[in-house]
């Protein structure tokens, strides 16, 4: 994104320009994250909110479990980290879901004429625009025990009872798969925009079936933009809230509600919320920080 | 070569993303089917009517309602304008002035919203106003959302900047135009399709948010994503499908609107 024409009436001005958006973003992003570091070693008060001293209580609690009254040896605590491990594997599978419905959709569209592929390009994106929330609503409405799907096989007679999908590990993938599809079409199909057909007919002239060609020379060469595209799902479905929330029931508790629910009222403990938090934006960097050296690498050979 | 196959068709990927549309409009038409239902239970079917439309503008709830969609409204202007015009000056920074100290850093922090994930950004800036002893309340919601508004308002820009050769403002300059001429008068009016997709965009992402919001609202202050997530906590009502309905409408007019801005830009690039 960088570069782009430089001009003598901008020579000089860079740093000028770009000040208001760094203090902006550096006032309130940036040391807000650093003060949530800060609250993640201090002492929690019992009405939400915090004591200024030092403390690795919010750790210990994630990580060990040492007993009612705090003085058994620590054992490993699972219950913390099974729902991150839970919440990794839902938001795994849900990209995945994104990804088998994503791929030939955005072939499909990148290789209409230019006319007809801006269209469906403007169909697929309407539903992203559309608020998130109200979406995930319309989806709990849609696939709940007397909603208008279960009536409707009913009726057809393809089932005898409703199929149970609420509150279920699976309604809270179909909800993450909904919320974040699009972001898997767009980067893909900008790479299938960009592929060579030649390497195709070359593939074709060498005798590869179809299949082999889509496997063998157009997957390797897409790769970028299905890496993006499972980033872009991933790393949003990991720290979901609404979707777990709404269309999840209890067994389904993901990070987002986690976190969420330790600044809900006095029942939470802000140290602990801002350790978990820290966590999972340590896990968010790792995963983005393997993407941009795999980049470069792919860049620079 | 064997029998001339279409090398761009594979079998199957027209059904999938036929599906794929399916899947993702047939909750958004059920929902606005159902907000015309005449029943006041959401399962039973009874009749066409506009009942739940004129309970969202007169109904008990409406108040409450019409404070938060004012609430949204004010927000979203607010935080795309100031969110705009901070996404402008980094564009031309980043594509006109050249290398500057800090440049790669400052394009990594534009992004930086984009990056950290939504709950982390909501628990970040909850601690920190509470910190700083910050009051929650509209002011708390608007600073949230300008953050998060500059990298979707600083992309179309920066992509319609790119696309705009620098040598009319240096022409503009030969004929003795100050640079403040030269910005005004030359390149902001070639600018203009992107800043105002990047106005809609960050119109949009704000009305959107509901996580941040939730976080630094403050009690008794709603916002339309808010107020609708706590009435549906206590279950989806009629009058919920019709308010969904309206902002479904809103959006689809804004994307077409964006949409259609961002085509003209193109064909005049074309014409060019």
């Amino acid at each position: 994104m960088a570069g782009g024409a430089s001009s003598r009436i901008y020579e000089g001005a860079g740093l000028k320009l770009m000040l208001p958006s760094w203090l902006v973003i550096g006032i309130f992003l940036l040391a807000p994250v650093a003060m949530m570091a800060v609250y993640s070693f201090l002492t929690k008060e019992f009405r939400g909110g915090v004591i200024w001293e030092f403390s690795l209580a919010a750790y210990d609690q994630f990580f060990f479990d040492r007993g009612l009254f705090g003085d058994e040896a620590p054992t490993i605590e699972w219950t913390y980290i099974g729902i991150f491990w839970r919440s990794i594997w839902q938001a795994g599978l849900a990209t995945l879901a994104c990804l088998l419905i994503g791929f030939p959709t955005a072939w499909f569209i990148a290789t209409r004429d230019p006319k007809t592929r801006s269209i469906w390009l403007f169909l697929v994106t309407i539903p992203y625009w559309v608020n998130l929330l109200i979406r995930t609503v319309s989806m709990k409405f849609l696939i709940r025990d007397t909603g208008p799907l279960n009536e409707f096989l009913l009726a057809l007679g393809v089932i005898d009872e409703p199929l149970g999908l609420i509150n279920t590990n699976f309604a809270v993938q179909l909800g993450l798969f909904y919320s974040y599809l699009p972001f898997m079409v767009l980067p893909i199909y900008a790479a299938v925009e960009r592929y060579d057909f030649s390497l195709s007919e070359a593939a074709a002239d060498l005798y590869s079936g179809t299949w082999t060609t889509l496997r063998l020379v157009i997957l390797p060469v897409v790769k970028p933009g299905i890496v993006a595209g499972c980033i872009l799902v991933f790393v949003p479905s990991l720290g979901a809230f609404l979707a777990p929330d709404l269309l999840g029931g209890a067994k389904t508790f993901m990070i987002g509600s986690l976190i969420e629910e330790q600044f809900k009222g006095s029942a939470g403990n802000w140290p602990f919320g801002a350790a978990a938090s820290m966590i999972l934006l340590t896990i968010v960097m790792c995963v983005l920080l393997v993407y941009a050296r795999n980049q470069n690498k792919g860049e620079t050979r | 070569m064997a029998a001339k196959v279409d090398l761009r068709r594979f079998p199957g990927f027209l059904t999938v993303t036929i599906l794929c549309l399916f899947v993702l409009y047939a909750p958004l038409i059920v929902v606005a089917v159902y907000s015309f239902n005449a029943s006041s239970s959401i399962t039973n079917w009874g009749g066409v009517s506009l009942t739940w439309y004129a309970d969202v503008f007169t109904g008990p709830e409406a108040p409450k309602f019409q404070k938060a969609a004012l609430n949204s409204l004010v927000i979203a202007v607010c935080a795309a304008t100031a969110a705009t015009v901070i996404a402008t000056l980094a564009a031309v920074a980043m594509t006109r002035a050249g290398r500057f100290k800090g440049k790669t850093l400052g394009f990594a922090l534009i992004n930086l919203p984009l990056m950290v994930p939504e709950v982390v950004t909501a628990v970040a800036s909850l601690v920190f106003f509470s910190a700083i002893g910050f009051t929650t309340g509209l002011m708390t919601i608007l600073i949230a959302h300008i953050v998060f508004c500059i990298p979707f308002a600083y992309l179309p820009i920066a992509a319609r900047m790119q696309s705009i050769p620098d040598m009319f403002e240096q022409a503009a300059m030969d004929l003795y135009a100050t640079p403040r001429e030269a910005f005004k008068l030359v390149l902001l009016p070639l600018m203009t399709p992107g800043i105002l997709s990047g106005f809609l965009l960050a119109f949009i992402i704000s009305l959107d948010d509901f996580l941040i919001t939730n976080f630094v609202k403050g009690a008794g202050v709603e916002t339309l994503p808010t107020a609708i997530f706590g009435s549906v906590k206590q279950g989806i009502k009629p009058n919920i499908m019709a308010i969904s309905t309206l902002m479904l409408a809103v959006s689809v007019v804004f994307v077409s609107l964006s949409w259609l801005i961002g085509r003209t830009g193109q064909d005049k690039k074309q014409a060019r």
